[in-house]
């Protein structure tokens, strides 16, 4: 069940991410990206992420999506149909570029689960055993606010210059 | 599960950077980066499903530095378009030899 899901979820995934690539209106390339987000989330909860899945819908495909859907309004870019890949030798070395990297991710994905590292690790049961102990939030939340508190501080600063950052720039002169 | 989500990942970060790459419009090559921040968030939480909890934490910080790039990103497409009145990646070339 669950690995039919996946597959479901990744067709989902890989669809909408073509869709934002080849989809000439903005909106609906938005659109296309909302799905995307949303089948990654889906993956997220397969996965055991809950926590991450819930974030994910609200954060990124609420909050993060409607902001770019606000500057396409605001610009009036809606109903901008004309078609803005690139051609000729941009193009090419942009397939050439895509191509490359698709190789590397590929080499390096082959041996992925069968490494001698993994062994140090707790692995899914262990996992399993640490969320069934803490908790969905608890077993984030712990960590997040002992070990990792400066880094967890530092990020709320983070968000405060850029909200100051992102009204000064868009405010303008006048 | 670990390497189907692995290479969803992997799939999702490639169509990103062809996207970043090949598109026109700076609106949506910046949607493009958001693809590409959330395929790595995805092999993220992959791996801490065998790693442990950290993996998570770290996509946690992942999508609130994303947020804030989203914020200033957005804001210095608004000020080009006041400049330009266009929103197209070849028109910022001040930098380009």
């Amino acid at each position: 069940m669950a690995d039919v899901l996946f597959y479901v979820f990744a067709a989902m995934a890989v669809g909408g991410a073509a869709g934002v690539v080849l989809q000439r209106n903005p909106v609906g390339s938005l659109l296309f990206m909302v799905g995307t987000l949303a089948a990654v989330a889906g993956i997220f909860v397969l996965l055991e992420a809950h926590f991450l899945a819930a974030i994910q819908v609200m954060v990124y495909a609420g909050a993060i999506m409607v902001l770019f859907l606000f500057v396409i309004m605001l610009l009036n870019l809606g109903h901008d149909y004309q078609a803005d890949m690139k051609r000729g030798f941009g193009a090419f070395l942009a397939f050439a570029a895509t191509g490359l990297l698709a190789g590397l991710l590929a080499r390096q994905v082959g041996g992925a689960g069968e490494s001698p590292i993994y062994q140090y690790f707790p692995g899914p049961e262990g996992m399993d055993r640490i969320l069934a102990e803490q908790g969905v939030i608890g077993a984030v939340a712990q960590p997040l606010f002992t070990e990792y508190v400066v880094a967890f501080e530092l990020v709320g600063i983070l968000l405060l210059v850029a909200l100051v950052g992102a009204v000064a720039l868009a405010r303008g002169r006048g | 599960m670990l390497a189907e989500s692995l290479v969803l990942g992997a799939i999702l970060f490639v169509l990103g950077t062809f996207g970043v790459l090949v598109r026109r419009n700076a609106i949506i090559v910046f949607l493009c980066i958001e693809l590409q921040l959330n395929a790595v968030n995805l092999t993220f939480v992959a791996l801490s499903r065998h790693l442990g909890i950290e993996g998570q934490l770290f996509v946690f910080f992942v999508m609130t530095v994303a947020a804030a790039e989203a914020a200033v990103g957005l804001a210095i497409i608004i000020s080009l378009f006041r400049h330009f009145r266009s929103v197209s990646v070849e028109n910022f070339n001040l930098l380009k030899w």
